[in-house]
């Protein structure tokens, strides 16, 4: 197993409001790993920047052994690496399969457009048959199928979704990480999720770190943080 | 009835010209979001660049189009790079910058022109074309269809291309258009130059009608910040559409009330858009918002 995503001493925040500190993690490739955390602990802000939307004021960031701590969100997208933000993100006034194709907009996956578009459509044939709709008129669930299909778009290696289950029902939530579970095994992608509560992170994650204030503060296979008292106490939202 | 009509046809006519300057203000609104009052002065050089071209070379004001696009192309990119671009972070400084520009580009222009003003002929519109009592001058006929047909093309570059795709993907959340790989410096630069060059082609057209002075740009910008309100700020068939509105309510309350009442006119358009309808005529509800989503 070849190490896709390394993140040593890292810190970021937002002007000069730090935000994260020191953070250290990784993700091997065929891996899929879960940072679990409080609402306000500065997930989004670590997905934000790996993915190069913010730049760390100190550490380093290696995908796939190259850094891109100060590799623009545009050019890293191109390297693999992908992300579905926060409530999916998608553009609303622009139909579902317009969200698609801009999610093959980098060069590298550019030409592969009408293949992934295919291949995307079989996994998620409820896109398929909304590809004209506005993506602002999706349901809850549908948005955030179409944000990981967009994100899959780009042919990515790592996988990265921010909070994928918030805001669904649970049944909603179920059908989408089998949706995931079965991207993992046909697409051959690496995934790094953030999620607020442990069950929502579940089975499939193999790894997971926990962070609390901008700090990882524990790490382990998801079973022993799941059986950690103190992981219960705060995070099973008991 | 002949009356009516006759009104109707001049505000059309009118509505073209208003349409027309409003194209690039309404781009450039709607895909940067900054409300850029040097667009006025943009057609303003635009206008002087088809008289240059006219009065040195001899060149027909429609001719001179192919030189003074490309050039007000290239002065949009100086003007983006040096007083937008650096204020990126700050978009109501860039307000106060385009504001200067128009001062800075209205003396420069009069100190060039030392206040003489200029006209521009052209033989390729010196017909007219009459139905019944209406009469319509070539010039003011190719207003109309330039507006038209650039409005078409803009609007199928913006719905049908992959670049028109990634610039409304920036309008509507310029983060997530980060994450899809696109440039949104890059696509904020383009659209600013796309929107400079257009202001340019506006000029060129207009400039045979009108009496060419450095504050003639202050004409334009009122009734195009009326036209972009109302149109749905950054709708291209929106700013069509708008462009005729206040063309024709102008024509008609200039008739029935007093032509002076113009600006007081645009002025409650604006007014009345804004308390009724913030969204403009074909604005999506929200749109306005979305392009405010944060992007940091
Ligand atoms: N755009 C921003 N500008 C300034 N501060 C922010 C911004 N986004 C988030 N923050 C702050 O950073 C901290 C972490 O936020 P975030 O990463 O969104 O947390 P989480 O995703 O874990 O809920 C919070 O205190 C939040 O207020
Ligand atoms: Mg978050």
């Amino acid at each position: 197993m070849s190490r896709l995503l390394e993140v040593l001493g890292m810190s970021a925040g937002y002007g000069l409001a730090p935000v994260l500190h020191d953070i250290g993690l990784y993700v091997d490739s065929g891996e899929v790993v879960a940072v679990i955390g409080a609402n306000g602990v500065g997930k989004t802000t670590l997905l934000r920047t790996i993915a190069g939307i913010i730049q760390p004021s100190a550490g380093r960031i290696a995908f796939d052994g190259r850094p891109i701590g100060s590799t623009p969100a545009h050019d890293i997208v191109g390297q693999g690496l992908a992300l579905v933000p926060e409530g999916g993100r998608l553009f609303p006034f622009m139909t579902v399969l317009e969200n698609l194709e801009l999610g093959a907009f980098n060069p590298s996956s550019r030409e592969k457009t009408r293949t992934t578009l295919d291949e995307v459509m079989m996994l998620f044939p409820i896109l398929a048959e909304r590809k004209t709709q506005l993506a602002g008129s999706l349901s809850g669930g549908e948005r955030q199928m179409c944000a990981i299909a967009r994100a899959l778009m780009s042919r990515p290696r790592l996988l990265m979704l921010d909070e994928p289950s918030a805001g669904l029902s649970p049944v909603m939530v179920e059908r989408v990480f089998d949706m995931l579970r079965s991207v993992v095994a046909s697409r051959n992608v690496t995934v790094l999720l953030v999620e607020q509560h442990v069950e929502d992170a579940p089975e499939i994650a193999q790894r997971a770190y926990v962070i609390e204030r901008g700090r990882i503060v524990k790490t382990g296979s998801g079973a022993e943080l799941m059986n950690d008292p103190d992981v219960q106490r705060a995070y099973m939202g008991l | 009835m002949e009356t009516l009509l006759n009104v109707l046809v001049v505000g059309i006519l009118l509505g073209g010209i208003y349409g027309l300057v409003s194209i690039g203000l309404n781009l450039i609104f709607g895909v940067i979001r900054i409300v850029n009052f040097a667009q006025g002065e943009l057609v303003m050089l635009g206008m002087y660049g088809a008289f240059l071209a006219y009065s040195m070379l001899g060149l027909d004001p429609y001719v001179s189009t192919l030189i003074v696009m490309p050039a007000m192309f290239l002065f949009g990119v100086i003007v983006q790079r040096v007083a937008i671009q650096p204020l990126q972070a700050e978009s109501s400084m860039q307000i106060f910058a385009t504001f200067g520009l128009l001062t800075v580009l209205q003396n420069v222009v009069l100190v060039f022109t030392r206040g003489e003003g200029y006209s521009v002929a052209t033989k390729v519109a010196s017909f007219s074309i009459a139905i019944g009592e209406i009469r319509i001058t070539g010039t003011h006929l190719i207003i109309l269809i330039a507006v038209t047909a650039i409005s078409v093309l803009l609007h199928l570059f913006l719905q049908r291309t992959l670049m028109g795709k990634s610039i409304r993907a920036v309008t509507q959340d310029r983060q997530a258009a980060r994450l899809m790989g696109i440039n949104v410096e890059r696509t904020f630069m383009v659209t600013f130059d796309i929107g400079s060059a257009l202001a340019g082609l506006a000029g060129a057209l207009i400039a045979p009608i009108y009496t060419l002075s450095p504050g003639i740009g202050d004409n334009f910008i009122l009734a195009a910040f009326a036209v972009v309100v109302l149109g749905g700020l950054g709708s291209v068939a929106g700013a069509w559409a708008g462009g005729m509105i206040v063309g024709i309510v102008e024509a008609f309350a200039g008739y029935y009330i007093d032509p002076e009442l113009k600006q007081a006119i645009w002025f409650l358009i604006f007014l009345l858009v804004l308390v009724i309808r913030p969204t403009g005529l074909s604005g999506q509800v929200g749109a306005e918002e979305v392009g405010f989503r944060e992007q940091s």
